[in-house]
């Protein structure tokens, strides 16, 4: 008896659309042995999602398999009854999601849910599918299974959700499982607990798995072998070690420079060949400001409380020169997106004094700030470039919009021209400008966003995870682009980011925030190197490199 | 209009023929109400009582009432009044409901309660008692059919602009909107509103439909458009007494109109929103 598992033999996945039929998987060939992981690495748009969906039959109705087929078992389930593919998924195969919370039923307790998954595949009365539930809440280790039971998606923690739907994958004993992205938009701690999770139950169930994600440090840490997609292609197979010290094709050449690591600079994100094409640039360094000239931004006690609940943001100082980079790291509800709207002057802060080139801004309620002079000089590039850009104003309108409010300029010839130089500054071909945000690109977005901040040659620039929501080559791009533009134009950034390769590369100095506090600061290497807080070891162990993946198999092996 | 929206229209058309039926029907019926006085074959108020109440011919293919005059001209000139009724009172309903309801929605916390309740309160009332009892107190006037209609409107349209703008209030370019300079209520005008129109308009699309039935209901009941003007809502109400000795053609065709009115309205909705929605095209 062979130990192959699934097989993909030269799968194509089409899918209808307005512009006609679509190849999103192009003849992918990969076989899964059992109780094997494997990490199916591919940026947006490479295929690796369509490729899982096919698997589970999850396709949806404009996307069909149009060649090639999928044998489980041997068995070639491209060509079964329903009734025996719908018996397979869930039962022998099933998949977990991207997005926990969505992915649950939000009115239904999660112990019934798991329950309910239970009874589909297997004929037991409901009190025993309870007492199973709970044994698989246990076994996901949430903490008072028993009261956790009967409680509602909402009331848990997105980590505690995702153990959830592990649950409940694993809720029939299947062969395989199949993960999409299972940590993507959780904590890089609770990312850690929760893959580590997963990787044991698979390890003690003897399940085969499928990780699917664009991380390949996440990958390159939990995975035996890793395949590569690019448009639909598969491009490289090969066991994490081999993939990063030695990448055979040019895309994993690139998606290997752009993911940073512990020791990575923002020159080393792109490949050699693509370097040379760049002009380096050559800046004078800074000279020493004169002594008594006031920080460009200061900040002091600044606190923020809700009317409900405590305090977002408590005893909250610090300050930032001219030209100077500085990092805000936190997990999610650590007040670093409050904290950064209260220093762009969007909201106003409970308590607190914030000054910029030494003048009092704080006092200048957020509702009036629009009229005062510093608007222009503080300037702020949102997270999700897909939600930063009116849907209905073009790049060109989008760009434009700071100069008519804050520039003094008018519609007209020289408008166009500043906004085309803009445009160009970011790296954004003219021919873009007319068009509208969903008709662009995840990096154009990001450049028109940016764009848009730089117009009125701001000082002080707050980003807020620029970078998160982009695929890591484009992610690589970007970072470039923004730490030429600060050299360039002396520009002071606050750096808002919970990928702590990234703000190290990108910050000169590096503040962590915990609930609303901040718990260390100093120079961005020596903190990462050497943290002085067991919170931020937790978080920079946390954070999954290629190289921590590597000296966990080193460790492994021997 | 560029050519690009207009080939955006073509193809929502060809995936939707219904929609294209619909808007040739709201365009025939905008015609009629702007050209149908000169267009139609007999007076429509003059009477002519030897005519009296004769079925459908070649002469008079609606037949004709109890004083002799044309149920097809009158048909066609009580189109403009109708449609007026209509327009005016979603318009106004629309504009005033749009922002309270945008600011609403983006400003949230006592005025947003405040209003809200009010909204509750008005939505309460059986809306068509209300508005009867409006056009009661304001006086029997054609105005006053339009305050009224657009007053019962209101809660919808402040509804729902709050619901679309509540929900993109925190997007990010709501917020780069501020950092560029704007201020909250120029935000809520030129950026939030804007945004929330497609869906605005298939709420208007419904509602024009539903504000005819409305104007000729109270017309029926002998509130607002007084005889011998033409209006469907009356020519029904004055048919309805001759529908026992077999007169059918009275309430028909002016039934006939109203219904084929609504359901254009209706149908144009869900086509409108596809046209309009930038999302949408590619």
């Amino acid at each position: 008896m062979s130990d192959v598992l699934l097989e993909l033999n030269d799968l194509h996945v089409t899918f209808s659309t307005r512009r006609g039929l679509v190849e999103a998987v192009c003849g992918v060939t990969l076989s899964l042995d059992k109780g094997e992981t494997l990490g199916l690495v591919g940026e947006s748009g490479s295929g690796k999602s369509v490729t899982g969906f096919a698997i589970t039959g999850l396709l949806d109705a404009a996307g069909q398999i149009t060649a090639g087929n999928i044998r489980f078992r041997g068995q070639d389930i491209t060509r079964v009854s329903s009734a025996d593919l719908r018996n397979l998924h869930g039962a022998a195969m099933a998949m977990i999601f991207q997005n926990p919370r969505a992915a649950l039923n939000p009115i239904r307790a999660v112990g019934e849910q798991i329950a309910d998954a239970i009874l589909a595949h297997k004929r037991m009365s409901r009190v025993e599918a309870r007492a199973k539930a709970l044994g698989l809440l246990r076994a996901v280790q949430i903490r008072e299974p028993e009261k956790r039971m009967a409680a509602y998606p909402h009331e848990l923690s997105g980590g505690m959700c995702q153990r959830v739907m592990i649950a409940m994958a694993i809720s029939c004993d299947p062969a395989l499982l199949i993960a999409d992205e299972p940590t993507t938009g959780l904590d890089v701690t609770t990312q850690k607990i929760v893959m580590d999770l997963l990787a044991g139950i698979a390890a003690e169930r003897g399940m085969a798995t499928i990780l699917i994600t664009h991380d390949l440090g996440l990958a390159a840490r939990y995975c035996r072998r890793i395949v590569v997609m690019e448009r639909g292609r598969l491009v490289e197979e090969a066991e994490p070690k081999t993939l990063f010290q030695a990448p055979r094709h040019p895309y994993t050449k690139r998606l290997v420079a752009a993911s940073p690591t512990a020791s990575s600079g923002i020159a080393d994100l792109v490949t050699e060949e693509e370097r040379g094409r760049c002009v380096p640039i050559k800046v004078a360094p800074r000279p020493m400001p004169p002594p008594g000239t006031p920080p460009l931004l200061e900040v002091q006690k600044l606190a923020k409380r809700f009317d409900q609940g405590g305090a977002a943001v408590a005893d909250f100082s610090m300050m930032i020169r001219a030209g100077e980079s500085v990092g805000l790291v936190g997990e999610s509800g650590s007040g670093k997106s409050t904290t950064s709207r209260m220093i762009c002057r969007l909201i106003d802060p409970s308590e607190g004094e914030i000054s910029f080139e030494g003048q009092s801004i704080g006092h200048i309620l957020a509702r009036d700030f629009h009229r005062s002079p510093f608007r222009k000089d503080i300037q702020i590039v949102f997270q999700d470039p897909n939600d930063s850009l009116n849907p209905r104003f073009t790049a060109f309108d989008c760009i434009a919009h700071p100069l008519l409010r804050l520039g003094g300029l008018r519609a007209g010839d020289a408008l166009r021209k500043r906004v085309e130089e803009c445009a160009e500054r970011v790296g954004l071909a003219v021919e873009l400008l007319t068009r509208f945000p969903h008709q662009l690109s995840g990096g154009q977005k990001a450049r028109v966003g940016i764009a848009r901040a730089i117009a009125c040659q701001p000082r002080l620039l707050v980003l807020d995870e620029p970078t998160a929501a982009l695929d890591v080559s484009v992610q690589a791009v970007v970072l470039q682009l923004l730490d030429r533009l600060r050299r360039e134009n002396d520009l002071a950034f606050l750096f808002v980011s919970h990928d702590l390769n990234v703000v190290r590369m990108m910050c000169d100095r590096t503040i962590v925030l915990r609930n609303g506090r901040i718990v260390e600061q100093g120079e961005s290497r020596a903190l990462f190197d050497n943290p002085q807080t067991a919170y931020t070891r937790e978080l920079v162990e946390a954070v999954p490199h290629i190289e921590a993946g590597l000296a966990l198999i080193r460790r492994s092996q021997g | 209009m560029t050519s690009a929206t207009l080939r955006h229209a073509g193809w929502i058309l060809r995936g939707n023929p219904l929609t294209g039926v619909a808007a040739a029907g709201v365009f025939l019926l905008t015609f009629i109400a702007i050209f149908g006085p000169w267009i139609v074959p007999y007076d429509p108020i003059v009477s002519n009582v030897s005519q009296a109440l004769l079925a459908p011919s070649a002469a008079h293919i609606a037949g004709t009432d109890q004083l002799g005059r044309d149920v097809f001209s009158r048909l066609i000139v009580a189109a403009r009044l109708d449609l007026a009724i209509a327009v005016s009172a979603v318009g106004i309903s629309f504009a005033v409901g749009a922002v309270i309801g945008a600011i609403c929605g983006y400003a949230g916390g006592r005025l947003d309660r405040g209003v809200g309740r009010f909204v509750d309160v008005l939505m309460a009332f059986p809306l068509f008692v209300l508005a009867m009892a409006m056009v009661a107190a304001l006086g029997n006037r054609v105005e006053n059919i339009v305050i009224a209609t657009a007053i019962i409107n209101l809660p919808f349209y402040i509804r729902f602009a709050r619901a679309e703008v509540n929900i993109r209030r925190n997007l990010g370019w709501v917020e780069a909107a501020r950092a560029c300079g704007d201020s909250h209520i120029s935000v809520v005008l030129r950026f939030l509103l804007p945004n929330v129109l497609p869906a605005m308009a298939v709420q208007m699309s419904l509602n024009l439909g539903w504000a005819i039935l409305n104007a000729a209901g109270l017309s029926f009941i002998g509130l607002g458009v007084k005889p011998p003007t033409p209006e469907w809502g009356i020519m029904v109400a004055e048919g309805a007494r001759f529908i026992s000795t077999g007169k059918w053609w009275l309430i028909a065709f002016p039934g006939l109109a109203l219904m084929l009115a609504v359901l254009f309205f209706n149908l144009l909705g869900d086509g409108v929103r596809d046209i309009l929605d930038p999302r949408m095209r590619t």
